[in-house]
């Protein structure tokens, strides 16, 4: 027999399944209103269909969008993982003067407002062109650079929490056996960061990926992202292709957590 | 295999002195133990033999050869650590075979080396889990079977049992002595447990504040230490501060006047005088000065707390018969306590008197 629950524990339960509803509900609407047959979105709909995804695929500029936000986000997170992880060993390691301090500067691209970042950058950009006699805003490289500012703070996290798990005797251990310093590091201390690193490239890589506000500034013509391609599809029209394309990214994202998460377990991570 | 010797070894950070000054010779095959309280520098010079911490003074020699200017990996020594320090991501046999990978050991003789040092921590089925999925006592074990399978020159063990319950403890310290022993290995163990130390070691060192105290071996440590603060942390002691007073007699700081061993010449001022519990002999005596203040039992011993003319004295009996009178001696009875006055030994009054292991 299997007693009752008590309320307590129904409460709790309650309050679970909200939360989970309530994060999960705006990801299911974007996904249910792609396939509605209806171009203004209402409910019930009227049928289903998959007509938004064939125009989705059939505009020039979500494919093109997808390939250029594709380019940046690995791009991004190929500069912005060594430099963030360099900088994590640094300050678990070296322990310099001013080290929190340190640390907090590097979490901050999280806590300015993506939309003042990015016009700060394209300020900064605009200058430096001045300077130097070359063009840098809706340039790849500038992009690249912007995007590589967003990935720094989520490698830092991840990489300084797998870090700190790692008890120093461990390494004094590979030593007494014989182990060179540099031995050291690949034996034990890389593997004990591996599966921030692992993480800091998923993490790195979507938050480029989706990222608008820094890039709307800075992309240029034939280099438009994806979703700044969403928002200039957005200023004439309102139909579900944008639901459509948005479900693509949702899967996709979603199927690079899964595949992530069979190597490192994210939720150990992070 | 080798001697270890460790050469007016001292390390200072900064202002502040971390080990003095360590002399000590360990030779093939011997077990030595550092042993002190925590802070006392016993770690610190345990790690400046690994070659984890570099000396400011002296030097350490290994097999004859200066690794004083050594980085730990070219120094052959073979550390247990307080934590086990096992490799995370690494299996048992994977982790026992490291040393000899390093050493560049082919694999049909690593893996026969591993097997061996496996079997000889009794280990052998477990060779395929990882780290986390062991108890304590297999990961200690583990440990030691990836110190031992490349037969280092020196064996080092910090604090080895601190992280097991008191039953293991007991196991493994037979353990380790016994494989110590068999494989005649020149061992170094830092532990701040004296009973671990008094039954391991061949020798024991007894540092406090980053100074040795004394040298010796457990009986020469229990039997004649040399100041009141081995005394006092070798085993349990009364230790009254005072000045001798004739010929056999030693006056407390409280006034009570107590029979000690002849005083020699040197020792004629303040000094510290120091009887082992369970030579203090208790009786009841109406007309005895002491007085019980609180009694113990506990099972084969029982304990008296006596005080005599302002001067409290433990002693310990083995408790005694059924019908025996001391057995209804209570608090407040007048007791008469005595001992032989060649066991009360009179100690130079340190500079700081030892407070036990606790203090």
């Amino acid at each position: 027999m299997v007693s009752p629950p008590s309320p307590g524990r129904l409460a709790f339960g309650a309050c679970v399944f909200f939360a989970f509803a309530l994060m999960l509900a705006p990801v299911v609407t974007v996904m249910a209103i792609s396939v509605f047959r209806q171009e203004i979105v209402s409910f019930p709909p009227p049928g289903f269909t998959l007509e938004w995804y064939a125009n989705a695929w059939q505009r020039q500029e979500f494919a093109r969008g997808f390939l250029s936000s594709l380019q940046v986000a690995l791009l991004a997170t190929l500069v912005g993982v060594p430099l963030g992880t360099a900088a994590a060993f640094a300050l678990v390691r070296a322990r310099p003067p001013g080290g929190s301090a340190l640390n907090t500067l590097l979490l901050g691209p999280l806590a300015v407002p993506g939309v003042v970042a990015g016009t700060a950058l394209y300020m900064f950009y605009l200058r430096a062109e001045f300077w130097l006699d070359r063009d840098i805003t809706s340039t790849l490289e500038g992009l690249v650079a912007a995007h590589a500012l967003l990935t720094i703070p989520w490698t830092v996290r991840l990489v300084t929490a797998s870090l700190q798990g790692l008890d120093l005797s461990v390494e004094e251990a590979a030593a007494n056996l014989g182990a060179r310093p540099f031995t050291v590091f690949r034996r034990v201390t890389l593997p004990a960061m591996r599966p921030g690193i692992i993480a800091a490239c998923l993490f790195s890589f979507i938050q480029s990926f989706e990222n608008l506000e820094l890039s709307l500034l800075l992309v240029g013509p034939g280099r438009t992202t994806l979703p700044v391609a969403m928002l200039n599809y957005l200023e004439f029209r309102i139909d579900p292709t944008l639901a459509a394309v948005a479900t693509v990214q949702i899967l996709l994202v979603g199927a690079l957590m899964l595949v992530t998460d069979r190597f490192v377990s994210i939720a150990r991570v992070v | 295999m080798g001697r270890l010797v460790l050469e007016a070894l001292g390390k200072r950070y900064g202002a502040s002195t971390a080990v003095e000054r360590v002399d000590l010779d360990v030779s093939q095959g011997e077990m030595v133990a550092l042993l002190g309280p925590s802070g006392c520098g016993k770690t610190t010079t345990l790690r400046m033999v690994a070659g984890f911490v570099p000396p400011t003074a002296g030097r350490v020699l290994i097999g004859g050869e200066d690794v004083t200017r050594k980085p730990p990996h070219a120094r052959d020594t073979g550390m247990v650590f307080q934590s086990y320090a096992l490799f995370p991501h690494m299996d048992v046999a994977s982790n026992v075979a490291f040393g000899l990978e390093m050493r560049r050991v082919g694999r049909a003789e690593r893996d026969a080396r591993v097997r061996e040092a496996l079997r000889l921590v009794r280990l052998d089925s477990l060779d395929e889990r990882l780290p986390r999925q062991l108890s304590g006592g297999q990961q200690q074990r583990v440990a030691l079977a990836r110190a031992l399978v490349v037969n280092p020159s020196v064996f080092l063990l910090d604090e080895p049992l601190s992280n097991l319950d008191a039953k293991l403890r007991g196991e493994v310290r037979m353990e380790i002595r016994a494989l110590q022993r068999r494989l005649g290995l020149t061992t170094l163990i830092v532990t701040h447990d004296q009973e671990e130390a008094l039954t391991m070691a061949d020798r024991l060192v007894v540092m406090e504040r980053g100074r040795v105290r004394q040298v010796g071996t457990a009986e020469d440590l229990y039997e004649r230490p040399a100041d009141p603060f081995v005394a006092g942390f070798v085993g349990r002691c009364n230790l009254v501060e005072g000045a001798p007073e004739g010929p056999g007699a030693f006056r407390a700081a409280s006034g009570a006047l107590l029979p000690c061993a002849d005083a020699a010449p040197s020792a004629a001022g303040p000094s510290v005088l120091a009887i082992r519990p369970e030579h203090v002999a208790v009786s009841p005596a109406a007309d005895g000065a002491a007085r019980i203040t609180a009694v113990t039992y506990l099972g084969a011993q029982t304990e008296y707390h006596v005080e005599l003319d302002g001067t409290a004295l433990l002693a310990v009996r083995p408790t005694p018969a059924a019908g025996d009178p001391l057995r209804r001696l209570a608090p407040g009875d007048p007791a008469a306590l005595d001992w032989d006055r060649s066991v009360a030994r009179l100690l130079p009054l340190a500079d700081s008197t030892g407070k036990g292991p606790d203090a």
